[in-house]
């Protein structure tokens, strides 16, 4: 972190020089980029590639429920369908992690126990953001004090659309800062943007390079309260995102599309996008994501399909 | 965990049916050529596909006789609401065997099923359908009425299918009958079209398909009943038809090679830049007369657009043409891909630097790696000649007025690429570029809708819109 800090003290030096560097970062072309991420979805996905490719997805999942209505007895279910997304198949692996609401983080932390899933948490008054920087704080410090491994806050969309982006990339600082934890370590904090509130290319790709300078672990496109939420091709420009920041700087930074991902076809499409524009190397739950609930039962019928060669339906698969 | 590979996803073959030879279709029923029979190969594969007829002059005689009575009993007398009928027909035909044509212009061609099936078939259907729509309205098309009468029309291995669409669709919506060439190379969909003219109960001898190398081209170009010829393929080729025609009735309309300068401005969306370039150049194995084969990027991003460009290359399939997930396919012919290995060798002797992307090419068939040379300029023969394979020449430029002079220091004309995020840059440079074709912030991108044609060498006439009518009416002329 310090080392990036450095790297960017001078296009964080001021509001005008912040500007001037997401302003002067090469634009996107709408339909050009629309163009090529239709194509990485045509690419056809067979055999032992998809067996390959449905395993990495399920191990990509962050199983997420964020409802008014969450009960501790909801999240428990979750949290145990997240350790043993197929219980009739002990070779199916496990999720990447629970996303839960801050308060009930202590409750998924209990039902996971050393299991290696993550608990993660929104934060930051999730999903408008639209609340004081001290109230987003207290709501960071209190995830990671219930012993949340992953932060997911919201970035200030008002702030960012009327052009105030060093206050946008102050409060990302803030926010990282409060991630950390008694022992020195820190939650992973991934950004969220609201992709479909910022709705142009230009814009999210502005918003990735600031919130990778800001230090986030991760940027994710959306809280899945607003539509459109991912798409494929807003995915492709975060991962282009990725890919340049590594190459001028060595650090990696993780993707995570969320809402809206419902299908194994949706999902194997952005694995494609992942592997042939970002690289290999984003592959693997610790750098990509999905964040989804509907998604994994599907992902599992799809997985049963392949091994046994029957379509069992959706009565063989838990609820949560 | 491993790299995600993707196994292999190949497209079937059984749904089209090769037959082990064909015959010419005159008159509209295949009969024996007179000629000496001819292979066609799969190019990804050296394995011989069929045995097909070679049309001597006096098989080239049948078939313009087929067509004039054609064209002097039922075509150019039918409405055209009803020529219409027959056109939509063709166009419906066309997309519910699209499959069938895919797989075999893919293994006719060497080109990538992805490219058979998204892009050539869908857009030959498209033509049919635009010009159906026009045959009923020619009243407003600003040429008259009236046919020009039996057309010659030979045309090259590319886009073997989608050529044949480009010339026979609008000739026929305007009342005229065809006598059609296809390459030697390529001949297999330009048969099934044949077939597909049966089916839609196309009446006898308003197409005619006669198969053959270049005396076959040259008996029908030259025959004394053909009316009007129209020509894609060579500049070589190009002038020895106008200069056969010269001096006779015949009207001509020629489209012939390019050496397209793709520009890239410092302000380019430089992610969709690097996608146009690669389609620009890799599209079709390079095979497209309209390539942007002369990439000339702004020295002050060059170094960048490079790099990304080389990454980019790097992940481009190469192989099988009917893996639905192959970029990249392989060159249509052995002279072909001989020409391309002469060429890269001068470019390499002239001592530009050559990179070729890193892949693993197939032991038989006819292969070339996508390849670009660097530190090009304007006096080197890669950067003048028509090289019509996988390989980019990149030049640099300083300023807007040194970039339009070297991508207009060309005898070619037919296409151009602007790159940049400023929009009245794309006006005030695509109104300096002579090429029939400026594309802006995109490139080989095509649509019935659009005329598409060269200045200076790269041909004349136009093809496609309300323009390409003018070479099938009398009332076209210039």
């Amino acid at each position: 972190m310090p080392t990036l800090a450095t790297d960017f003290s001078d296009v964080t030096r001021s509001e005008a020089s912040l500007r001037r560097f997401l302003h002067g970062l090469p634009g996107v072309d709408q339909v050009g980029a629309e163009a090529r991420a239709a194509m990485l979805g045509t690419r056809s996905i067979k055999t032992t590639a998809k067996a390959q490719a449905l395993d990495l997805a399920i191990r990509m999942v962050d199983l997420t429920t964020l409802e008014g209505a969450d009960t501790h007895g909801k999240v428990r279910a979750l949290a145990s369908k997240a350790q043993r997304p197929d219980p009739a198949d002990p070779t199916c692996p496990q999720v990447a992690a629970v996303c839960v609401y801050p308060d009930m983080v202590a409750t998924a932390k209990e039902t996971l126990g050393a299991s290696g899933v993550h608990v993660a948490a929104v934060a930051t008054a999730f999903p408008s953001g639209r609340a004081a920087l001290d109230v987003k704080l207290a709501d960071t410090r209190d995830a990671v004090e219930a012993g949340a491994d992953e932060i997911d806050m919201v970035i200030d969309r008002g702030a960012f659309l009327s052009g105030r982006y060093l206050q946008v990339f102050e409060e990302i600082v803030a926010v990282r800062e409060a991630c950390a934890k008694p022992d020195g370590g820190s939650a992973h904090l991934k950004v969220i943007f609201e992709t479909g509130e910022l709705q142009t290319y230009d814009n999210v790709r502005r918003a990735s390079w600031l919130a990778m300078m800001a230090g986030g672990h991760f940027i994710k496109t959306s809280t899945g309260k607003v539509q459109p939420a991912a798409t494929l091709p807003v995915t492709m420009v975060m991962l282009e995102a990725v890919r340049d920041f590594r190459e001028a700087t060595g650090h990696m930074v993780g993707v995570k599309p969320a809402g809206g991902i419902r299908t194994s076809k949706d999902a194997i499409k952005y694995l494609v996008v992942v592997n042939e524009v970002a690289g290999a190397d984003w592959l693997v739950p610790e750098w990509f994501r999905f964040g989804a609930s509907t998604l994994l039962n599907e992902l599992l019928m799809q997985r049963t399909k392949l091994t046994t060669g029957r379509y069992s339906g959706p009565d063989y698969f838990t609820l949560d | 965990m491993s790299v995600f590979e993707y196994a292999p996803a190949p497209e079937s073959r059984a749904v089209v049916d090769v037959k082990p030879s064909y015959g010419l279709f005159i008159g509209g029923e295949f009969v024996d050529g007179h000629g000496t029979p001819f292979k066609t190969v799969n190019p990804a594969t050296e394995e011989v596909l069929s045995e097909v007829a070679e049309a001597d002059a006096a098989d080239v005689e049948a078939a313009v006789k087929a067509a004039r009575r054609a064209h002097d009993r039922t075509w150019s007398r039918m409405p055209g609401a009803e020529r219409a009928k027959y056109l939509y027909r063709i166009a419906r035909i066309i997309q519910e065997r699209s499959r069938e044509l895919a797989v075999l212009e893919s293994l006719d061609n060497g080109k990538p099923i992805r490219e058979a099936r998204d892009v050539d078939v869908p857009i030959v259907a498209a033509h049919f359908f635009y010009y159906a729509g026009w045959a009923d309205k020619l009243e407003w098309s600003g040429y008259g009425t009236t046919p020009i009468g039996v057309a010659g029309q030979v045309i090259p291995w590319n886009f073997p299918l989608l050529m044949l669409a480009w010339k026979v669709a609008p000739a026929l919506a305007c009342g005229n009958t065809v006598v059609l060439k296809p390459a030697e190379t390529t001949p297999l969909t330009a048969l099934l079209f044949a077939e597909i003219c049966q089916q839609a109960d196309l009446p006898a001898g308003v197409v005619n398909i006669v198969t053959g190398a270049g005396a076959t081209g040259q008996a029908l170009v030259a025959h004394p009943d053909v009316d009007k010829v129209a020509f894609t393929g060579s500049t070589e080729v190009g002038k020895a038809i106008a200069r056969t025609v010269a001096g006779t009735s015949k009207k001509v309309t020629l489209e012939l090679g390019g050496k397209a300068a793709n520009i890239v401005f410092d302000d380019a969306p430089l992610d969709e830049a690097v996608e146009g370039i690669v389609d620009g150049i890799f599209f079709n194995q390079g095979h497209v007369c309209c390539a942007g084969s002369r990439l000339l990027v702004q020295e002050s991003v060059a170094e960048e657009v490079l790099a990304r460009l080389k990454r980019r290359m790097a992940t481009l399939r190469v192989g099988d043409p009917l893996d639905k997930n192959t970029d990249v396919g392989a060159i249509n012919s052995a002279e072909q891909l001989a020409r391309i290995r002469e060429l890269s060798a001068i470019g390499e002797q002239e001592g530009a630097g050559r990179w070729s992307a890193p892949c693993e090419l197939p032991d038989r068939g006819f292969w070339f790696p996508p390849t670009l040379f660097t530190g090009v300029s304007q006096a080197h023969r890669i950067a003048r000649e028509e090289i019509f394979g996988p390989v980019l020449s990149v030049l640099t430029f300083r300023t807007p007025s040194e970039a339009v002079e070297k991508a207009n220091n060309t005898p070619y004309g037919l296409s151009a690429g602007v790159w940049t995020e400023k929009g009245s840059r794309i006006l005030h440079v695509a109104s300096q570029l002579k090429a029939g074709v400026v594309w802006a912030n995109t490139f080989n991108k095509f649509d019935p809708t659009s005329p598409f044609g060269g200045y200076k060498e790269s041909g004349q006439g136009r093809e496609g819109g309300r323009h390409g009518l003018a070479a099938y009416l009398k009332g076209g002329d210039l």
